[in-house]
């Protein structure tokens, strides 16, 4: 029996009358990549909010090794754990390359500092490719270096569940060759990861399971062979056969 | 920053501080009253730019803070018959309270809300005083009679701002001030990094409303006669957010190169147009948002990175 690390019951997110996240329920294993996908909209990063705290559900609940997390706040969820990356990235301009990894250990689930945490840092940001540039200005870092440092920042934190949101998205053919081997690597070293991506391949390659999102509600759970193959995602992602 | 670099900066600091202690021993009543000036807004805008500084929160509440100190010396002293270092003692434990209540009310707002916010109630609080000056006390004004000179109260400032120095040196390279800076780029990911950003911000803000409320209550005995719009004014405030950005607010050492000019030129301004003083303080306003969006350091630091650039 592999241990749960997250799991996710009836979470519903409602904005007004709109219901984002519709009475969705998962479970991410120990070891597990699982892939969360869907068409725009279907209320994907509205999950990753959620359990990362960003958000507060309306119902529901989300805990994190049996424990509940979906009444703290961010930094409280950050410290029991869990790290994220964005959607659209967000790093620290005004911090070295070396302080926005070091930002990520510092106050979260690991409490280093000084020393130590340049230590670390280095080592974190030779792990994700980005040795040798400890001292350039952040802001001219290119996209998927940028990408990279924010890996960097949530991996520092050492968590237990790393949520990577789109973290794919807009490299090119080559980088995301690269980015989907980093992150195969990290699957390598045992983390536990949720994958939001758009990027089938990469879903294909990394997931041991895929949920698929439709309008907030799961509409299918499985292999990524398998759900890829059902008629029901099929029909949401391209529509309906004539 | 290494060690060295680190040991070396505080021996600067310690000589600079005791020149600045030395200045009464050559100054004459004129100078001294501008070293006054100068001291009491270093303490006031290095204190300021401890909490803006990092996070970017522009605070219009200095005057609220001083006010409070020099008032509650003013009505303790001529109203309940207490002794100057006793309520000296009380004002900066009140103006905390209060920056941690305004600190507390304020946590939701960003931006220019927050600046606004600051502004109004700053203005709330002086009115608030007048009235109850007006409607209740009977006399509007409070008699502060010591026996201190102004470099007696000199010396206090320059202590305060040895103190002040001293913290901000300690929180620059605390966890603490590690996530302010954090905050101040976003405040976001300072939050999924596990950063408390209402504890954080709030222990800051009350301790530069310790300090203003501190400084109010020393500096009090130089107006011998206190009233409410004297020490509330809001002018204050935009003064110590204008000479904090003049400095530069990057650096500790930053406010006080905006303070010493921006003193001197208001002094000269005053002795000889003194009706333009406002147009001088909107035009300094403008150059620093247009010119030197990082302050004078800040600029420095920038053609010297760029000269070591071209150099190599």
């Amino acid at each position: 029996m592999v241990a749960t690390v997250l799991s996710v019951a009836n979470a519903t997110k409602r904005f007004g009358g709109l219901v984002a996240v519709n009475n969705l329920s998962f479970e991410v294993h120990q070891n597990e990549v699982m892939g969360i996908i869907g068409p725009n909209g279907s209320g994907k990063t509205t999950m990753m909010n959620l359990i990362s705290g960003a958000l507060r559900l309306s119902e529901g609940s989300v805990s994190l090794d049996g424990r509940f997390i979906s009444t703290l706040k961010a930094d409280q969820i950050n410290q029991r754990g869990i790290a994220r990356t964005f959607q659209l990235v967000r790093v620290l301009p005004g911090l070295s390359v070396a302080e926005n990894c070091i930002a990520g250990m510092v106050f979260g689930h690991r409490r280093l500092w000084g020393d130590q945490a340049r230590y670390e840092a280095g080592k974190l940001l030779s792990r994700v490719g980005l040795s040798g540039k400890e001292t350039v200005p952040v802001g001219s870092l290119t996209y998927i270096d940028q990408k990279r440092l924010e890996l960097a920042r949530a991996l520092a934190s050492s968590p237990k569940l790393l949520l990577l949101d789109e973290w794919l998205a807009g490299l090119n053919p080559t980088e995301l060759q690269e980015g989907i081997d980093l992150i195969r690597s990290l699957r390598e070293e045992g983390i536990t990861i949720i994958l939001v991506e758009h990027v089938m391949d990469a879903i294909r390659s990394l997931c041991d399971r895929c949920i698929v999102m439709a309008a907030g509600a799961k509409i299918a759970e499985g292999s990524p062979g398998e759900v890829l193959a059902d008629p029901e995602v099929v029909k949401v992602y391209i529509g309906e056969d004539i | 920053m290494s060690h060295e670099n680190e040991f070396k900066s505080l021996v600067w600091g310690a000589v600079l501080l005791l020149l600045a202690a030395c200045v009464p021993l050559v100054a004459n009543g004129y100078w001294m009253s501008i070293a006054l000036t100068i001291a009491m807004f270093t303490v006031l805008a290095t204190s300021w730019s401890l909490f803006s500084g990092p996070t970017h929160y522009i605070s219009l509440a200095t005057a609220a803070f001083f006010g409070v100190g020099g008032y509650l010396v003013g009505t303790g002293m001529s109203d309940y018959n207490m002794d100057f270092w006793t309520m000296v003692a009380i004002a900066p434990v009140v103006g905390a309270v209060l920056a941690f209540l305004i600190g507390i009310a304020t946590l939701r707002l960003s931006g220019v809300y927050f600046v606004i916010f600051t502004l109004g109630l700053a203005e709330m609080i002086r009115t608030m005083v007048s009235w109850i000056q007006n409607n209740f006390t009977g006399s509007r004004g409070l008699y502060v009679l010591t026996d201190l000179t102004e470099a007696d109260i000199y010396i206090y400032l320059v202590i305060l701002a040895a103190v002040v120095y001293l913290a901000g040196w300690w929180i620059n390279r605390s966890r603490l001030g590690f996530a302010l800076r954090i905050i101040g780029n976003d405040e976001t990911v300072a939050r999924h990094v596990g950063i408390n950003t209402a504890t954080s911000k709030v222990i800051l803000f009350t301790f530069s409303g310790f300090v203003a409320a501190l400084v109010g209550a020393l500096i009090a005995p130089r107006y011998t006669y206190i009233e409410p719009n004297g020490v509330f004014s809001p002018e204050l405030s935009f003064i110590v957010v204008i000479m904090a950005l003049l400095g530069g607010t990057g650096r500790l050492w930053g406010p006080i190169v905006g303070v010493i000019p921006f003193a001197l030129l208001q002094e000269y301004i005053n002795a000889n147009y003194s009706s333009y003083s406002t147009l001088v303080m909107g035009i300094a306003f403008l150059v620093i948002v247009y010119f030197l969006p990082r302050g004078v350091v800040g600029r420095i630091e920038q053609l010297l990175a760029k000269r070591g650039r071209s150099t190599w």
